[in-house]
């Protein structure tokens, strides 16, 4: 469901760098992101742990430890500049136009508030209703995301529910002010895997439903064709490859992306050793000057180790950050 | 609910039981038999002996125990060897005055403690958590005797503005909070409350700073929520713990006036703990020693009720 070009970009971000302090290293996390994400779209970031996705999720609301983290390049959500905004602007923005879904609802919710109490204090803060309205509409939320028996789940505590239905619980929290754009950090990793499936249906159901944007951060595949208009797959900081989900299941065409595709279990690999990547992902404290991939890339050639290759746009709406595609091999 | 409140007290009883019986066995692990202290060392064995049946003991310290705790349930503690007055009478006074001492110095101690350390923990590695803790580390390796010396040094005998020991006249009883009254509270209060401000520091320094690295604090920020809710999340998680460390701070801040009151010469349960020491003067000790460990017994049992009281998590299923 990609939108006509004419719409104004929800997020844009543009050359977009995010490092950390940490003792005397530093850890360079994201390096150089480019994307524009228009309104009712969904991304989906997929990369490893520690290619730097949840990071770039949490620039778009500088969710970032504040004293430790340095960030350059341009960053406009919802209208909004998010770097250079203040904390009033920043804090209407957050749980408003832009709210955040994460990977462990356990700890992600205070375990000493009820899930009603911290549904309706969003609605509270943003919509300035009372707490008898706002509790009322937590209770609908509840219901919308089709937890049983809402009205008593609302004076639990989080640690009395299920993972399922904190997640939902998440997701309820996460809509209560009606976002343009909702942004997810894994949050079905810790699901068990028939509970996941039931939350990706619920989350594609209520995107398409309330019209949202979403930017879906994971490390599955199968989440990603699930749920993704368009894919980025992320490394070492970098998108090395950009597109529609369903052109880039059918061809992914960097060699990473080709790999992780190879190493991915599905019906028609059964009885077939999977293929891994050999290799770890670089330090990001100490990047290589060429492509990051370059030393576990079997199509690595001299050239490769000499500067960092640009992000091609290609014919289809794809682009692709390596020099070895559409080269002759 | 009830069930477990039931439960915890019923817990308590051994404990206070027990406790009680060690006060006891003080008579016969002191060093001498507490017959000597009462006969003239030359009197004749008959003699010696109708003064033990006199006073039962020769039954068997078991019964000699049961006898005892009667009268102590009875509010009989015996007379003090060294007044003649009724250990109770003792008691009562002294106890009204240590817990004067003891809130006049735990109040603010604890109040700028938890605000010192909660400010610590907001801008962990800033310059507030930087002072804050050389200040807390200074309190708690600061000597009572010394500091109480000190400041009777400065402030009674140079600057003469406060007494440098005693108590008003009448002191518990007639307490009212007037500065005539209140002038003889300050030196120890200060004394008493340095250390625990100290200790009291640090422990919510910890505590505040465990729960604003936990992931709700994030998702508490993605919400949009303004830094004065933020705090509001932070103090509910951190007041059951905290009030745990408060707890046992104030015990030992009862702990500690022994050495306060004896140096400003409190009328408090330390100041006649120590006199009943050194006039070797049993049943005053057994009756303030008994009195002093009913005390932290109960103490603990009403700081863990409050925790669960204050703890949803445990509120909802306590004893699992």
């Amino acid at each position: 469901m990609v939108a006509p070009a004419e719409i104004p970009p929800l997020v844009q971000v543009r050359d977009l760098h995010v490092s950390f302090r940490t003792g005397d290293r530093i850890i360079r996390a994201v390096n150089g992101v480019d994307f524009d994400l228009v309104p009712r779209e969904t991304l989906c970031i997929l990369g490893e742990s520690g290619s730097g996705k949840s990071v770039l999720l949490r620039s778009l609301m500088r969710l970032n430890p504040p004293r430790r983290t340095t960030v350059s390049g341009s960053l406009q959500v919802c209208g909004l500049d998010v770097e250079h905004a203040s904390d009033n602007e920043l804090s209407d923005l957050r749980g408003g136009a832009v709210s955040m879904i994460f990977q462990e609802p356990l700890t992600a919710f205070d375990p000493v508030f009820t899930i009603g109490r911290q549904i309706s204090e969003t609605i509270v803060r943003h919509d300035r209703v009372s707490w008898s309205e706002a509790s009322r509409r937590a209770l609908d939320l509840l219901e919308l995301v089709q937890i049983p028996s809402a009205k008593q789940r609302l004076s639990m505590y989080p640690g009395e529910l299920s993972g399922g239905l904190r997640q939902r619980a998440m997701i309820a929290m996460a809509l209560s002010c009606r976002p343009q754009l909702l942004l997810a950090d894994e949050p079905t990793t810790a699901l068990d895997a028939t509970v996941q499936i039931q939350v990706l249906v619920l989350l594609r159901r209520l995107q398409q439903e309330l019209g949202m944007a979403m930017i879906f951060v994971t490390h599955d595949i199968g989440v990603a064709t699930e749920i993704a208009d368009r894919v980025a797959v992320m490394y070492a900081g970098r998108f090395v490859e950009e597109g529609p989900i369903g052109a880039f299941v059918a061809a992914p065409m960097h060699p990473y992306a080709t790999g992780l595709l190879a190493a991915t279990v599905n019906a028609a690999a059964r009885d077939i050793r999977l293929k891994a990547i050999p290799g770890a992902p670089p330090d990001p404290s100490r990047l290589p000057p060429g492509c990051a991939f370059e030393p576990r890339c079997e199509f690595a050639i001299d050239a490769c180790k000499t500067g960092v290759p640009e992000l091609r746009n290609l014919a289809s709406g794809r682009s692709i950050r390596c020099i070895r595609v559409g080269a002759a091999p | 609910m009830l069930l477990y409140l039931i439960r915890r007290v019923l817990y308590a009883l051994p404990i206070a039981l027990a406790v009680s019986f060690v006060c006891f066995l003080l008579v016969h692990i002191a060093p001498g038999d507490p017959i000597s202290s009462i006969v003239p060392p030359d009197a004749p064995p008959e003699v010696v002996e109708q003064v033990r049946v006199e006073y039962g003991l020769d039954k068997p310290i078991i019964v000699q125990f049961g006898i005892w705790l009667l009268h102590i349930l009875g509010g009989d503690f015996g007379k003090s060897l060294m007044t003649g007055r009724s250990v109770a009478q003792e008691l009562s006074s002294a106890v009204g005055n240590t817990v004067i001492l003891g809130l006049t110095a735990a109040i603010p101690a604890f109040t700028i403690a938890c605000v010192l350390g909660a400010l610590a923990a907001w801008w962990r590695d800033g310059w507030i958590d930087r002072i804050v803790g050389s200040v807390s580390i200074a309190a708690v390796s600061t000597p009572h005797y010394w500091l109480g010396i000190v400041l009777v040094i400065t402030f009674s005998v140079f600057m003469q503005w406060l007494p440098a020991m005693g108590a008003p006249p009448g002191a518990a009883s007639e307490w009212r909070f007037e500065w005539d009254h209140i002038r003889f509270l300050v030196l120890p209060a200060i004394t008493l409350a340095i250390i625990p401000i100290g200790i009291v520091t640090r422990s919510v320094r910890g505590i505040v700073g465990d729960i604003l690295n936990q992931d709700f604090i994030v998702t508490l920020g993605a919400k949009g929520l303004h830094n004065r809710t933020i705090v509001l999340h932070v103090i509910k998680n951190a007041a059951p713990t905290t009030l745990t460390v408060l707890g046992l701070q104030f015990g030992h801040l009862i702990g500690g006036s022994i050495m306060v009151e004896t140096v400003f010469a409190w009328p408090g349960t330390g100041f006649l703990l120590n006199n009943a020491i050194f006039q070797r003067d049993i049943p005053l000790l057994q009756g303030t020693v008994l009195i002093l460990s009913i005390f932290f017994v109960t103490l603990n049992l009403a700081v863990d009720l409050l925790q669960t009281l204050l703890d949803p998590r445990i509120r909802r299923h306590p004893g699992q």
